[in-house]
């Protein structure tokens, strides 16, 4: 038997020197704020115990709540024409955050996360009303059989109906406040998700990957739907995607250019964790097809999401049971590069890549979402994140991750939707897991992911279970906003602590986005500012990476800096980078000792 | 095999029945991936009724998933390889939620909720008491020779059984998605929905360990 390897708790990262370094330094600044903020804030590496999440009160409204490291700034109910209806995922547009639900979607503005205002709530039932914008154009997913093309609620009881919409609608959201449904493109198995797709070298186009596993339509509602198989039919509905492409100029013009065969010939890669001796492996390998094999293509038929990674010309597709890689480089053409599977594994869910692409995390989404799969009796690399180093293109196995507390069986609780937080130096993800909470874990070494921050509540309800949770969470310009399925629009802020120092969260500030959908996944870049130089000084004085005594120096002479200006700031800061630079050759982590020696010089030419 | 073509007694004649059987048919609460009953309906929006064939196929696949929990549960006491005890385990630990999802939505629409019990389902037709096997479901037989089998055919044997058995879970999901009205009901649509996808993906994964275990020079 494989043991995978599985983290419940975080290791102690400090050194026991540098822990009391730490502390001295926290309870310094402690003291000065002590007249400020109390009580003292605990700046322990090791999260509270017992766990707090286990054993919460229920209540739609009025859970208990039991969070680490992580406030909730505002938790906003769905407007009554939603309330009780699922909400989905979430794309962001300068200071709005647009949240999908079961009956269209809503629009909040969160320039005050304090206090989000509703903009607009426009009613258009459909499942599950997956979001995404792009420009001034907003994408909505639709898959159920009761989604119409009017927009109207009354569902569509006829099995043929030319009245239905299953696959894509287009809004032109020029106006946020009265976005006008403008086009639709319809799909042979509905759009279960999309994802957008920029490609540089084509600025009059946006793309969109239509993932969704569910049936495939009748001809008689869709010409030309088939749900033969390839060989029966070259045209099935079946082991493809859809490519739209939409022109940005035109979008009535809309339409499917491609529906590339990425699973053609997807042999069985090596299954991580496969329970199979050396003797069955090579009877595999060595296997002549079988007799009838090909009436029946083997493998997924369908992703369920994508996540496209422009910068560098990939993504990860979570495609039935596989995790596929795919070269993106001709957005309209997708093809294969890599897949893997794992028997801990059931369905593949969505992924995320790291920021410099060299490593790569699934979700697994066993039971849908709406199942408890993270009871005591629920096993650690079930319904989990597998992480995954990606090198030369080659996708290997590194480790699980599982939101690491307790759930009832009321609790409809698996990995699903989140975003890296772009920390500088670091991997830190921020996930939904349903009515498991929100988890927020660093896998900077993909062999060791552990748990930093967190936030749950108790069950919807205490008797049954009625679905709930975060059903996606993502950081976009400061905060942290999570769509509630039953409770609304959350959003947060990070808290410091010993695994995430102030300094790292206002370098995490300073990257905006104009817009983001989460899917597509945007570069992080930070701009040279004094809080990035010190994130690194942070993370070096956590790992002893650098010297204590040139930590000390460095944080001075950056203080010293930062109170001078023009030539002079340029100056001193160009002494230090070149300072930096040479004891980053003797440190115990030179890389990031480079790093950061890099960050101070780009920081004094920013302000030549 | 001995089970019962579902998909072809199903329609009209049986479907006219059922309906005239179940009063909860209009006027429930808009439902929603389960959120439904703690919050009342909104006002102007109609809510969308499940039907005879949401309410067969609920309450069929209890039996049906029932079935597939007593196999699974076999695995560990009939000699089954470690691989496929992950399997079977697997698919208990789904399934057994599964049934508690679909008697969580039978009772909150005021419907009969079967006890999850693997054998056939007891319908009324025409005034007759009748039983009915799902697709794909095994026979008293085939069940006989899973539960006599050890070792390597044990593991043989459940594979081929539960292909078949997911097979079947499809075609009641076909037959669901075929019948006027249904489906319209999130949380039916979802739960149908997952069923394929997660089904497909298994037998996927059950075809490829059978062809293993198939090879002639495998055999002892």
């Amino acid at each position: 038997m494989t043991t995978p390897r599985l983290h419940r708790r975080p290791p102690i990262l400090l050194s026991r020197a540098a822990r009391a370094t730490v502390l001295a330094l926290v309870a310094a600044a402690c003291a000065r704020s002590a007249a400020l903020v109390s009580p003292v804030p605990n700046m322990s590496p090791t999260p509270p115990t017992p766990d707090p999440r286990v054993g919460l009160k229920a209540g739609l409204h009025d859970a208990a709540e039991a969070a680490w490291k992580l406030r909730l700034v505002s938790n906003t109910p769905s407007p009554q024409e939603f309330a009780g209806v699922t909400n989905s995922d979430l794309a962001f547009t300068g200071p709005y955050a647009i949240q999908g639900n079961y009956n269209g979607f809503m629009v909040w503005d969160i320039s005050t996360p304090r206090k989000p205002s509703l903009k607009k709530s426009y009613l258009c039932p459909a499942s599950q009303s997956d979001v995404s914008i792009y420009k001034h154009l907003l994408f909505v997913s639709g898959e159920g059989l009761s989604g119409r093309l009017d927009c109207g609620a009354q569902g569509v009881r006829d099995t043929v109906s030319h009245d239905r919409l299953r696959g894509i609608r287009i809004f032109d959201a020029t106006d946020i406040a009265n976005p006008k449904y403008i086009a639709n493109v319809q799909t042979c198995r509905g759009s279960h998700t999309h994802t957008v797709v920029s490609d540089p070298k084509d600025p009059d186009n946006v793309y969109i990957y239509v993932s969704g596993s569910a049936g495939v339509r009748s001809p008689n509602e869709l010409p030309g739907c088939s749900a033969l198989a390839p060989g029966e039919d070259p045209n099935s509905a079946l082991f493809r995607i859809e490519v739209i492409r939409v022109p940005l100029a035109h979008p009535e013009q809309a339409k499917i250019v491609s529906s590339p065969r990425i699973f053609n010939d997807l042999t069985a890669p090596p299954r991580h964790a496969e329970v199979m001796d050396s003797a069955t492996r090579a009877r595999m390998a060595n296997r002549p097809p079988r007799p009838g094999a090909n009436m029946r293509n083997a493998g997924p038929t369908q992703c369920h999401d994508i996540t496209v990674y422009p910068a560098i010309g990939l993504a990860g597709g979570a495609c039935g049971g596989y995790g596929l890689l795919l070269d993106i480089s001709n957005a309209a053409n997708p093809v294969r590069i890599g897949a893997v599977a794992d028997s801990n594994f059931s369905f593949w869910h969505s992924a995320t890549f790291s920021n410099d692409g060299s490593k790569i995390l699934f979700t697994d989404e066993w039971g849908g979402g709406s199942a408890p799969r993270c009871r005591s009796t629920d096993k650690m690399e079930w319904g989990a994140d597998a992480i995954f180093t990606l090198v030369n293109r080659q996708m290997t196995f590194k480790s699980y991750y599982k939101m690491p507390a307790a759930q009832t069986s009321q609790e409809n609780c698996v990995a699903h939707n989140g975003s890296l937080i772009p920390i500088p130096g670091r991997e830190v993800m921020v996930q939904g897991w349903y009515q498991g909470g929100i988890s927020i874990f660093d896998w900077t070494d993909p062999s060791k992911p552990y748990e930093i921050a967190y936030h749950d509540r108790g069950p919807v309800d205490a008797t049954k279970l009625v679905s709930g949770g975060s059903w996606s969470v993502y950081w976009y310009n400061g905060y942290i906003v999570s769509s509630e399925i039953a409770r609304g629009l959350d959003i947060f802020e990070l808290v410091p602590s010993a695994h995430i120092s102030q300094n790292e969260i206002d370098a995490a500030r300073t990257v905006r986005f104009d817009q983001l959908n989460a899917q597509e996944q945007p570069k992080l870049v930070w701009p040279a500012s004094f809080a990035l130089a010190r994130a690194y000084l942070d993370q070096l004085e956590r790992n002893n990476g650098l010297a204590a005594d040139r930590i000390a120096a460095a944080r001075s002479d950056l203080a010293h800096a930062e109170k001078l200006s023009g030539a002079a700031r340029s100056e001193a800061l160009g002494a230090l980078s070149t300072r930096l630079h040479g004891e980053a050759r003797s440190a115990g982590d030179a890389p990031r000792a480079h790093t950061l020696a890099s960050a101070v010089g780009d920081l004094g030419k920013a302000l030549r | 095999m001995t089970m019962l073509p579902v998909s072809r007694l199903l329609p009209a004649a049986l479907l006219a029945v059922v309906s005239t059987a179940c009063t909860s048919a209009t006027g429930s609460a808009r439902s929603a991936a389960g959120v439904a009953s703690a919050v009342p309906t909104p006002p102007g929006i109609p809510s969308l009724a499940h039907t005879p064939a949401d309410v067969h196929f609920m309450s069929g696949m209890i039996h049906h998933h029932a079935q597939a929990v007593l196999m699974a549960g076999w695995a560990p006491t009939h000699g089954a390889s470690a691989e496929l005890q992950r399997l079977a385990e697997r698919i208990a630990v789904a399934q057994r939620d599964e049934i508690a999802l679909m008697q969580t939505w039978l009772r909150d629409k005021g419907e009969p909720v079967p006890e999850a019990k693997p054998g056939p389902m007891k319908m009324t037709m025409n005034g007759m008491a009748h039983e009915m096997l799902m697709p794909g479901m095994l026979s008293d037989l085939q069940l006989q020779l899973l539960d006599r089998a050890r070792g390597a055919e044990f593991d043989r044997l459940f594979l081929t059984f539960m292909i078949q058995h997911h097979q079947g879970a499809i075609t009641m999901v076909e037959t669901l998605f075929g019948s006027q009205g249904a489906a319209q009901d999130e949380v039916v649509f979802r739960f149908a929905s997952d069923v394929v996808a997660d089904q497909t993906t298994e037998i996927d994964r059950m075809e490829k360990m059978l062809a293993a275990r198939s090879d002639p020079a495998s055999s002892k």
